[in-house]
């Protein structure tokens, strides 16, 4: 095997091999009720299938939209290349450091300033001392917000949290980014500087994963897409037709 | 694509989600020193006694036990220096019962990250640990100063028993908060569980009364398995580091303290390694839980 053709060839990024994730729906929450359950021979539970055997390789520099409807299992499938959910069969493999940007401001605590948040939620997002100080700046910079920086996030708006928020997430040091639903921050002039910002990143050679429901945005930063419905890849090719197999199936 | 002919090399993949557990949240000190400066600086936000509860609290606590069982049932005549030792057993109870509690409800209370960000969830009842211990320092300063005020010099050895002491307690409760934390996730009772565990940690060591009274009533099983108890060795070694030194020696430690103590350090390293075992195999199902 001559390995130097497979180096030189853009390398996997992430790996999703068979993957399978089914929720159990607990119906009991203490001892007792699944005691009682475990005697009356109640089910204790009842299961739902959110991903079916998804298989999919994206290379490094890629941008992927991930597509469908609500409760198709977009945001199940980020979380498992997250690492947050483990799939209950088939395998993920991810290369590099992976950020997912599932919520932003997911860490945020409402009584701590601006400042305080922004270390907290960079060292979260996997960032050290010396690198959050290195960009704290830029992170200020690009969220606009630099007088309210010192008061405390819950006296902030609700877009001034978002764009914070959004800014710390973008400026982490990362290979793959995982986007779900994040684009619709903030007023029409932020959405544009995020929109140039995540287009900035697949420039550089970034990973991306993108779940949005706006197909504009999508057929913007993204080359491929993958459409789910109902848990069950369906699609997956040049993104313009993705969206064509999403409005017309 | 990735086809079957098409060799991938895989090295440099990771399996995501997948870490290791305590010795990940050493790996990143920085995270978990913001995570416990912001558990130490958000406790007591918006009142404005602030810290000065961390006074407060156990010092009412301290004033009803000392006038119950001191004066009113008359402890205060069989135990030499009474307030000392009554002080040096409450603060480790009290390191203990903090610590447990908070670390027990750590991955509830941060159940916004938990679901969202792939972090060594461990950090969470570790920070809580570590600002319960935060929180057990002032009163560690009360100690001192009254220790001090009836002739309390300490020896290294005093000092040793003490550090030991606080080793104990605190990875007894690291163990038991990993587990409680973890099996809290899907069955709250465990919170009901921390209050009755909480109780038996007081009354079932020697902070209210002596060893030497449990000993007189209990069968001899009992008593081996009471002298056991980390947290009753936590006690009397902060018995023997604060207080002991300042008597006239009528109340001499218990005789095989050191054995005991030994034993308790062993008992809670085990304890810490199950909890770590617990808790990994419950932090699957954290994210999709809460
Ligand atoms: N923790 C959970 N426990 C049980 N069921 C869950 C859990 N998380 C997701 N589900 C179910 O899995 C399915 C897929 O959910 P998912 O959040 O992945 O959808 P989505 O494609 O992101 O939808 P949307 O477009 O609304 O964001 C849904 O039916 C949901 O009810
Ligand atoms: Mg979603």
């Amino acid at each position: 095997m001559d390995t130097t053709t497979i180096v030189t060839k853009t390398r996997p990024s992430i790996i999703v091999e068979n993957v399978q994730k089914t929720f159990l729906l607990r119906h009991t929450h203490s001892f007792k009720e699944a005691f009682i359950a475990r005697i009356k021979k109640k089910k204790i539970s009842t299961s739902f299938q959110a991903l079916q055997d998804i298989t999919f390789t994206i290379d490094q520099g890629e941008s992927v939209a991930i597509l469908g409807y609500n409760g198709s299992g977009k945001s199940t499938l980020l979380k498992l290349i997250a690492g947050v959910l483990e799939p209950d069969g088939g395998k993920i493999l991810t290369r590099g450091r992976v950020a997912g940007l599932i919520e932003v401001g997911a860490g945020f605590h409402p009584d701590l300033s601006g400042r305080e948040n922004v270390y907290l939620n960079a060292a979260i997002l996997g960032m050290n001392k010396a690198e959050i100080d290195a960009r704290f700046d830029d992170i200020v910079a690009f969220s606009e917000i630099e007088e309210f920086i010192d008061s405390e996030v819950k006296h902030y708006s609700s877009g001034m949290f978002l764009r914070l928020a959004f800014s710390v997430a973008i400026h982490v040091d990362l290979d793959i980014l995982l986007v779900d639903e994040i684009l619709a921050v903030g007023d029409a002039p932020f959405r544009e500087k995020c929109r140039l910002k995540i287009r900035e990143l697949v420039e550089q050679g970034k990973t991306m994963v993108v779940v949005s429901h706006d197909t504009k945005t999508v057929q913007d930063l993204c080359d491929r897409g993958i459409v789910i419905k109902k848990g069950v890849k369906v699609f997956d090719g040049p993104v313009a037709e993705a969206v064509e197999v999403l409005k017309h199936p | 694509m990735l086809t079957k002919t098409d060799p991938v090399d895989l090295t440099g993949f990771s399996v995501p989600g997948r870490g290791n557990g305590i010795l990940d949240v050493f790996r990143r000190r920085y995270l978990l020193r913001l995570l416990v400066r912001k558990g130490v600086s958000t406790r007591y936000r918006n009142s404005a006694l602030g810290w000065g509860w961390s006074y407060v609290k156990p010092l009412t606590q301290y004033f009803i036990y000392f006038f119950v069982m001191g004066i009113v049932l008359g402890r205060n005549n069989g135990i030499d220096n009474f307030a000392v030792y009554l002080l040096s057993g409450i603060i480790v109870v009290n390191l203990f019962n903090e610590a447990f509690s908070n670390a027990t409800k750590s991955i509830v209370d941060n159940k916004a990250l938990v679901k969202k960000i792939y972090l060594p969830r461990e950090m969470f009842p570790i920070a809580a640990v570590i600002v319960a211990f935060v929180h057990f320092l002032p009163q560690v300063a009360v100690l001192v100063v009254v220790s001090s005020l009836v002739g309390w010099v300490p020896s290294l050895l005093e000092l040793g028993a003490i550090l030991l002491g606080a080793l104990i307690v605190i990875l007894f409760a690291t163990g038991l908060g990993l587990i409680f934390g973890a099996v809290n996730v899907s069955y709250r009772d465990a919170q009901n569980l921390v209050e009755i565990i909480k109780m038996l940690a007081t009354w079932g060591s020697p902070v209210l009364y002596s060893y030497d009274l449990i000993a007189r009533v209990l069968p001899d099983w009992l008593q081996t398995l009471y002298m056991m108890n980390p947290l009753t060795s936590a006690v009397e070694l902060f018995h023997y580091g604060f207080w002991f030194s300042t008597t006239d020696g009528g109340l001499q430690p218990p005789p095989n303290l050191v054995r005991d103590s030994l034993i308790g350090l062993l008992i809670v390293l085990a304890i810490t390694a199950i909890g770590q075992l617990v808790f990994r195999r419950f932090e699957r199902r954290f994210a999709q839980d809460l």
